[in-house]
């Protein structure tokens, strides 16, 4: 416990904690964003979000190995995800739409070791990061830092949030994307094509996995079998969250990574991990004591 | 009824092909006129590619070199050397049937190691069971060196030398400062992994002996993403010296981070920077510049032998012939030749058990370092190198003696 005296003698660490935290849950949360987005309109657990983070950060790479600064990198690696989901989306993931949660899961894990071996095998398995050059931001005399891409995450994760509220209540896709996520028969009565709104969904999400893995790629590093973690922990946000609640998504990702940084720090690196999944059981008991007080479930 | 004679020949004939097979396989004892095939099963393909096509390249390079100055002399005739190889795909459990393969189909007597501790954890048993010697250049875990095998030998220092080599230096400079020892604060923070807790066992032990002080002991999870909780606390706790070891990731996260954090050690010690290509200007900028990283072997070492001259000698013969510069793991395999060549010519036999001991009592220098082994087969002469970046060149700055310029201490504020 000597670590947490530091933060008691200089709580200026705290700080430090709570901005990597969550600068680093804001990146998460982007994953977790396409995956609820998913999840809520197709009922599909897409495990595949990991695979589409890495691939967004091998495009990155390359446009900055070819000189082209990485920045530039996150519409082009949205860009391209964006066609990459919609392929896989003609070839396997229509037919899963309504299929039970077993055979999503079951096409979705099978797509994503095809696309890890794929990554391995065009881009080799080298570990890769990318060099912005952005600089930090040093406050308190240097005893806390921000990487500027730091804030470049957090604001995107902010802004492409706000931007995702605004479309689906807004547009006209995202009327009717959340028409066909309420019921998709009724939808298809009115006039809604759903098989067009899953193909936009999907693409969607794939998308803004892509733009999170451009950022990854400058504030961490890849490799071609290090999407699981993505997978794992967009999944746990959206848990947390709660599906349809895209505000909460941002709160949860956020959260859990500032609460999973301050783990590591008193309790060590090894706990981090442990640390967040043992928060989730709570809270998953907690709500279901929660929910059955209100006899939202029937025992 | 036909089919079944046919299956009753069929089984026949195949228990006289083993017998046949079983009774030559003494007679074979892989010495056939005037040639010596050693065996080895290497990763041609799977996620050691790299690496194993580096041990083959430095295993052929090794025969090739002893063949053209004329092979190996036993009883007064000249032998030439060849390798027999198989592709273990990378997996253990494919290297340990391949190494029975070599020895009860093929008749090998004697083994060279694959790649990686693993899949020398799995030959090693097999080799035992026969009485077959092994040497190999590439399985540095602890683990292989407490089970007593008594036919196991490896050329390079073993996992838990790999960063004690940097204790010895901040020592070193710390006498120089006029600091006390037990003042000296080190963080360590290694990867969940058997191989990398050997490095840290290896650290910590060292550390005692000098009585320093360990401030953070982390252990980072193997599917690591960021190591800021860990580099806080250093900033908070200021140690001496920063102790890294996570393989090319943990090498990667940390030259990122430390940057971008402006993590500001006097030392800081990896493992793995060459895999990572931390001195890379395109990806990382010059955030390495002044890290130590910990290598088993380097050509500016004043290392030499009769075979391949010094260790500069060695990486021009070996650029030559591949194209590329030689990276440890071709010069420790290269290493496990010549130690072969040499004690079979001090056996004077092809008897295995001759050649064990032989093995066991070797002596020498090669271009990649002396080799002594002890009685669990480890090589206890050579000690690990450290090299500092230093204008983004690797610059071997320990053990003192073989230093080529002086150790940049403390590290500038990145």
């Amino acid at each position: 416990m000597d670590s947490l005296l530091i933060l008691v003698d200089a709580p200026v660490f705290a700080g430090q904690l709570l901005i990597n935290g969550i600068l680093v849950g804001a990146i998460f949360a982007l994953a977790a964003y396409g995956l609820a987005l998913v999840w809520g309109v197709m009922n599909i657990i897409n495990v595949t979000q990991g695979e589409f983070v890495i691939l967004g950060g091998f495009i990155t790479l390359y446009l900055s190995l070819a000189g082209i600064h990485p920045i530039v990198g996150i519409p082009v690696a949205a860009v391209a995800l964006f066609f990459v989901g919609w392929i896989i989306y003609k070839i396997v993931i229509f037919r899963i739409v309504d299929r039970d949660l077993f055979t999503s899961l079951l096409a979705t894990f099978g797509i994503s070791i095809l696309l890890q071996q794929l990554m391995n095998e065009i881009f080799g398995a080298d570990v890769q990061t990318a060099q912005t050059d952005f600089g930090t931001i040093l406050l308190f005399d240097g005893m806390v830092t921000v990487a500027n891409i730091q804030i470049v995450s957090f604001v995107l994760a902010l802004v492409l949030g706000v931007v995702l509220v605004i479309f689906l209540k807004r547009s006209r896709m995202g009327q009717t994307i959340r028409a066909t996520a309420q019921n998709a028969q009724a939808a298809r009565i009115m006039g809604i094509d759903p098989d067009r709104v899953f193909a936009f969904t999907y693409s969607l999400n794939a998308a803004i996995c892509g733009a999170a893995g451009a950022l990854v790629v400058m504030t961490w590093v890849i490799h071609p079998f290090l999407g699981l973690t993505y997978t794992v922990r967009s999944f746990m946000i959206v848990i947390v969250a709660g599906l349809g609640n895209l505000a909460g998504v941002v709160a949860a990702g956020l959260g859990l990574g500032a609460l999973e940084k301050f783990a590591g720090f008193i309790l060590g690196a090894e706990f981090e991990a442990a640390f967040v999944f043992s928060l989730l059981v709570v809270i998953l008991v907690l709500r279901n004591l929660a929910m059955s007080r209100k006899r939202k479930y029937l025992k | 009824m036909y089919y079944s004679k046919l299956k009753v020949l069929k089984v026949l004939t195949g228990i006289a092909v083993a017998v046949c097979f079983a009774s030559s396989n003494l007679a074979l004892a892989k010495v056939e006129g005037d040639t010596i095939t050693l065996g080895a099963a290497v990763s041609l393909t799977g996620k050691y590619t790299t690496a194993g096509n580096h041990t083959k390249n430095g295993y052929d390079l090794a025969v090739k070199r002893i063949n053209e100055m004329g092979g190996v002399t036993v009883g007064g005739k000249k032998y030439k050397l060849a390798i027999k190889y198989y592709d273990d795909e990378s997996t253990p459990a494919r290297g340990a049937q391949l190494a029975e393969r070599l020895i009860q189909q093929d008749g090998i007597t004697f083994m060279l190691g694959p790649y990686s501790s693993g899949l020398t954890k799995a030959i090693a048993p097999v080799t035992e069971k026969y009485k077959i010697p092994m040497v190999e250049g590439n399985g540095a875990s602890r683990s292989l060196f407490n089970k007593g095998y008594k036919y196991l030998f490896a050329v390079l220092s073993t996992s838990e030398q790999y960063l004690a080599e940097a204790i010895n230096l901040a020592a070193e400079q710390a006498k120089n400062d006029g600091k006390k020892l037990s003042d000296l604060k080190v963080a360590v923070a290694v990867e969940n992994d058997p191989f990398s807790l050997d490095i840290r066992a290896g650290v910590l032990e060292v550390m005692d002996g000098y009585g320093m002080q360990v401030v953070i002991d982390d252990k980072l999870p193997r599917e690591l993403n960021d190591m800021t909780s860990t580099l806080t606390k250093v900033k908070a706790l200021k140690p001496d010296v920063l102790v890294v070891s996570g393989h090319s990731k943990g090498a990667a996260l940390v030259t990122r981070q430390v940057e971008q954090q402006k993590v500001n050690v006097p030392m800081i010690a990896l493992t793995h920077c060459e895999s990572a290509g931390v001195n890379d200007v395109e990806k990382f900028g010059n955030a390495a510049e002044n890290f130590l990283c910990a290598t088993q072997w380097s050509e500016k070492m004043s290392y030499r032998d009769d075979w391949f001259g010094s260790a500069g000698d060695y990486a021009k013969t070996f650029e030559e012939e591949y194209e590329y510069v030689p990276p440890y793991q071709a010069a420790e395999s290269t290493a496990s030749v010549l130690v072969y060549a040499d004690a079979i010519e001090r056996a004077g036999s092809f008897d295995t058990g001759a050649i064990r001991d032989a093995l066991a009592a070797t002596e020498m220098q090669t271009f990649y370092g002396n080799i002594k082994f002890d009685e669990t087969g480890k090589n206890i002469a050579k000690p690990m190198a450290l090299r500092q970046i230093q204008g983004g060149e690797y610059k071997v700055v320990a053990p003192t003696n073989w230093a080529e310029t002086s150790f940049i201490h403390p590290r500038p504020m990145p």
